[in-house]
């Protein structure tokens, strides 16, 4: 019999390591034979920490939201004792959940250890790439690729086959092979998940494709926030080095291929396939002109392919399971899955891998259970800085490249934040500007300048101070940008703000003409008042207030000053009665 | 390159503020350059390494670099203030590191962040007094799901309150000045 205990940085956070740690004194206590292992996560984060329970004909009990005290209950109770201890256990309603997907990047995630090598091997890891390295040619692999329809999952959609087969062609002994780890939406974990429970499937979907475009030297270049992503993907790599999967003459086909990591130093723009080259390089992370391509002139001008973890990780399964029983997921234009980090005001939070073609409310109703205390849905944000929010009327959106970019947003690299009544969509333009205007490397005029100029409209609007005409400003800003920016980041940064004017209008003339925020959310915006009958005159709002706006003696009905009140907001904290209403 | 060139260069003006007199303040850096110094683009690397040693990035420190890497330090100054990473003052004790990508903006990290600069007395930023604490603000831990999020040197907290936030900082303050008291660390309760 085995204990599972899913470490995963989520995991973690929950408290994993400290269940893992009780669970070890106990055993040590009562001198039991039972080994604790670890495993990546399977995704349910809203469960965490996730401890399975494995006996030794291999049948699984898991016990979701373990603390370290439930800890000697699942040992003494379900163990030794006769207690199914139900109410630890997982519900049906979670398991359907998890079997509503289709887990092909995820295939393992939760289930192995990703410390372990022999893990991977067990459930027919490296098979794939021994089949690509001893009997297939470079061109049976990118038309098996291509067969497959998968499209590159970093954000733009490209299909792998075609940017594979040029690196191929383009002419030249020294190549390299690329991995893009540096996750630069901020709210979206998918790759980090893949590196810190399945790094091998990665390693193999890269030597598969570095056999495919004739590369011997692959680079992973991880975003500096993963420290456990980079411990866990060396050790992987060390491991697989070791079992002859990397390093010289591989399946003695006389094919060589080796890969390192460089860690990324927080640069968002360092996404963006050439200033990635140039940060891997040692350099400010700039983009430049395309062409040429990376897979003409890439990393020290030498023809370089660069995918997204999430790609990779398909690519064993493709060839596992041929490029057919891939295509046959998803919709004519766009194949098999996609793993989507499902966050913001959701109830079941955390990584779901679906086919391509759910529709958005499927995933976020049916797979997501819906919306956090059953507050009314208002948007979906779908590709971070590059996307937008899709409104309650456009649910029945299929998951689809081409259908997700006719509303605006970007089908992204998977992040889907959920937004309810509370959350004000002029706030959340703004907040995104605010991102991108940081993250602007500053080549492009429009871009740099261009983002500061939409950032302080935004601001000031979200002030309460919007004028007449600041709609259109931003609207025509918008366009300009787009044109006159010469990378992703600032061609696609107007998109926040394009959205939420589409399908949010009414919110922005709120703002501006009405000095109103309906989402209670702008500060300025919010007046202030104290409840005549709910106040019991304790007076901690008057001590509290730092601009002695409020009047009134104690234990008397006290009063605000609208004139002098700043809107801080500290009186309505303070209240223990509820008195301060805010409208 | 060796060690003895290194120190050489040392006494001939290494622009670390010495006359030469001086034992080389860097000499922990001295094995990392001998590996990456003539590996090209190794820049961001040693970067890295450096700042993990010293914990940050001093001016007397991008000057070294520099002369030890044969690039200006208009270069090196360039590359590291490209990158987020890369702090040029000292850290305090704790970092704390507040998420406000995202998943946490929409979960009210904005709220967390206003008591926590009011707890602390501090801007975003900004290190307290004491040297305890230093604050920063990062896009996304990678833990969306357990928003709002912020980590504390290497530990993560998440589902986080304003009261919550305060709590674990309070807890913190305390068990170093019982360390300073010359009392036994209390072992730290993780609050998630
Ligand atoms: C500003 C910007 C940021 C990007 N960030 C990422 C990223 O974090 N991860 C990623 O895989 N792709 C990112 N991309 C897309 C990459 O440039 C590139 O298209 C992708 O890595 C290619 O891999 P794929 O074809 O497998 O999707 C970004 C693009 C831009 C313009
Ligand atoms: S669009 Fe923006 S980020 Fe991209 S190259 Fe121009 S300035 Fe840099
Ligand atoms: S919102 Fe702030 S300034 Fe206004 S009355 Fe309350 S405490 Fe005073
Ligand atoms: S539990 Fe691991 S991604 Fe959330
Ligand atoms: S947005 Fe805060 S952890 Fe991702």
């Amino acid at each position: 019999m085995k204990i599972v205990i899913g470490t995963g940085s989520c995991g973690i956070a929950a408290g994993a390591n400290k269940v893992q740690v009780a669970f070890d004194a106990i055993i040590a206590e009562k001198g039991l034979d039972l080994r604790v292992e670890k495993t990546g996560c399977i995704g349910t984060c809203y469960l965490e920490p996730i401890v399975d329970v494995v006996d030794d004909g291999g049948k699984k009990i898991t016990f979701v939201n373990v603390t370290t005290d439930d800890t000697r209950r699942i040992i003494e109770d379900y163990i030794m004792g006769e207690n199914e201890l139900k109410e630890l256990q997982i519900s049906e309603s979670d398991i359907t959940m998890i079997g509503k997907q289709k887990r092909i990047v995820l295939r393992n995630s939760g289930l192995i250890n990703p410390e372990r090598i022999e893990d991977y091997l067990a459930v027919d890891g490296y098979l794939a790439a021994k089949k690509c390295l001893t009997e297939m040619t470079p061109e049976e692999i990118i038309e098996t690729v291509e067969i497959a329809g998968l499209k590159g999952r970093g954000g733009a959609g490209f299909p792998t086959w075609f940017k594979w087969d040029a690196a191929k062609k383009s002419p030249g002994k020294t190549k390299y092979m690329v991995c893009n780890a540096d996750e630069g939406d901020p709210g979206a974990f998918m790759d980090r998940s893949v590196l810190e429970s399945d790094p091998h499937a990665l390693i193999e979907g890269m030597l598969i494709g570095a056999k495919a475009i004739g590369a011997n030297e692959g680079i992973i270049y991880v975003r500096a926030e993963y420290p456990l992503a980079i411990v866990r993907l060396q050790n992987a790599i060390d491991q697989a080095r070791e079992k002859g999967f990397l390093g010289h003459n591989l399946f003695e086909t006389g094919f060589d291929f080796d890969l390192r990591i460089k860690a990324g130093a927080g640069a968002f723009v360092c996404g963006e396939e050439t200033a990635l080259i140039a940060s891997l390089e040692g350099e400010r992370g700039m983009p430049r002109l395309k062409p040429p391509f990376p897979a003409q002139k890439g990393y020290w001008n030498k023809p370089t392919n660069i995918n997204n973890v999430e790609t990779f990780a398909n690519v064993p399964w493709i060839f596992r399971n041929g490029g057919d029983a891939y295509a046959a997921l998803g919709t004519k234009e766009s194949k098999g899955t996609k793993v989507f980090a499902l966050t913001g005001k959701i109830k079941k939070g955390g990584l779901v891998e679906i086919p391509m073609g759910l529709t958005l409310k499927d995933t976020i109703f049916d797979i997501g259970g819906g919306i956090k205390e059953d507050k009314a849905f208002k948007a979906v944000q779908m590709g971070g800085p590059s996307g937008g929010c899709i409104p309650a009327s456009l649910l029945d959106t299929k998951i689809d490249y081409a259908e997700i970019t006719k509303t605006g947003a970007i089908m992204g690299s998977g992040g889907m934040v959920v937004m309810d009544e509370t959350t004000c969509m002029v706030d959340m333009a703004r907040f995104f500007l605010d991102f991108t205007c940081n993250e602007s490397c500053g080549k492009c005029t429009y871009c740099r300048v261009g983002t500061t100029r939409m950032l302080e409209i935004l601001n000031r609007i979200t002030q309460g101070e919007g004028r007449d005409g600041d709609i259109e400003r931003l609207e025509e800003l918008c366009y300009k940008i787009k044109d006159g920016s010469m990378c992703g980041l600032g061609q696609t940064a107007p998109n926040p703000i394009l959205t939420t004017i589409k399908y949010f209008r009414n919110e922005y003339e709120d703002h501006i003409y009405h000095k109103k925020c309906t989402a209670k959310s702008c500060k300025p915006l919010l007046i202030y008042t104290i409840d005549k009958e709910k106040c019991v005159g304790c007076g901690a709002c008057k001590k509290n207030c730092p601009v002695d706006a409020i009047t009134g003696e104690k234990k008397k009905v006290h009063e605000i000053n609208q004139d002098i009140c700043i809107k801080c907001g500290k009186c309505f904290s303070v209240c223990k009665f509820d008195s301060v209403i805010i409208d | 390159m060796s060690h003895e060139t290194r120190e050489h260069h040392h006494e001939h003006g290494c622009g670390c503020g010495c006359q030469g007199e001086r034992a080389n303040p860097f000499a922990e850096l001295s094995p990392i350059l001998d590996h990456y110094a003539d590996i090209p683009g190794s820049l961001i690397t040693i970067l890295q390494k450096a700042q993990e040693l010293y914990g940050f990035l001093s001016v007397e420190l991008m000057r070294y670099i520099a002369l030890e890497t044969h690039t200006s330090i208009a270069k090196v100054y360039g590359v590291a203030t490209f990158y987020t990473q890369f702090r040029f003052k000292p850290v305090g004790k704790y970092l704390v590191m507040l998420c406000q990508g995202t998943a946490c903006h929409v979960n009210g990290s904005k709220l967390v962040e206003e008591a926590v600069m009011d707890f602390l007395e501090i801007k975003e930023g900004e290190t307290t007094a004491d040297g305890l604490f230093t604050l920063n603000n990062v896009a996304c831990l990678g833990c969306c799901s357990l928003s709002p999020v912020m980590m504390i040197n290497d530990d993560t907290y998440g589902q986080l309150t304003k009261d919550k936030a305060i709590h674990i900082l309070a807890e913190l303050k305390e068990v170093a000045s019982n360390e300073t008291a010359g009392l036994a660390t209390i072992e730290q309760e993780v609050i998630t």
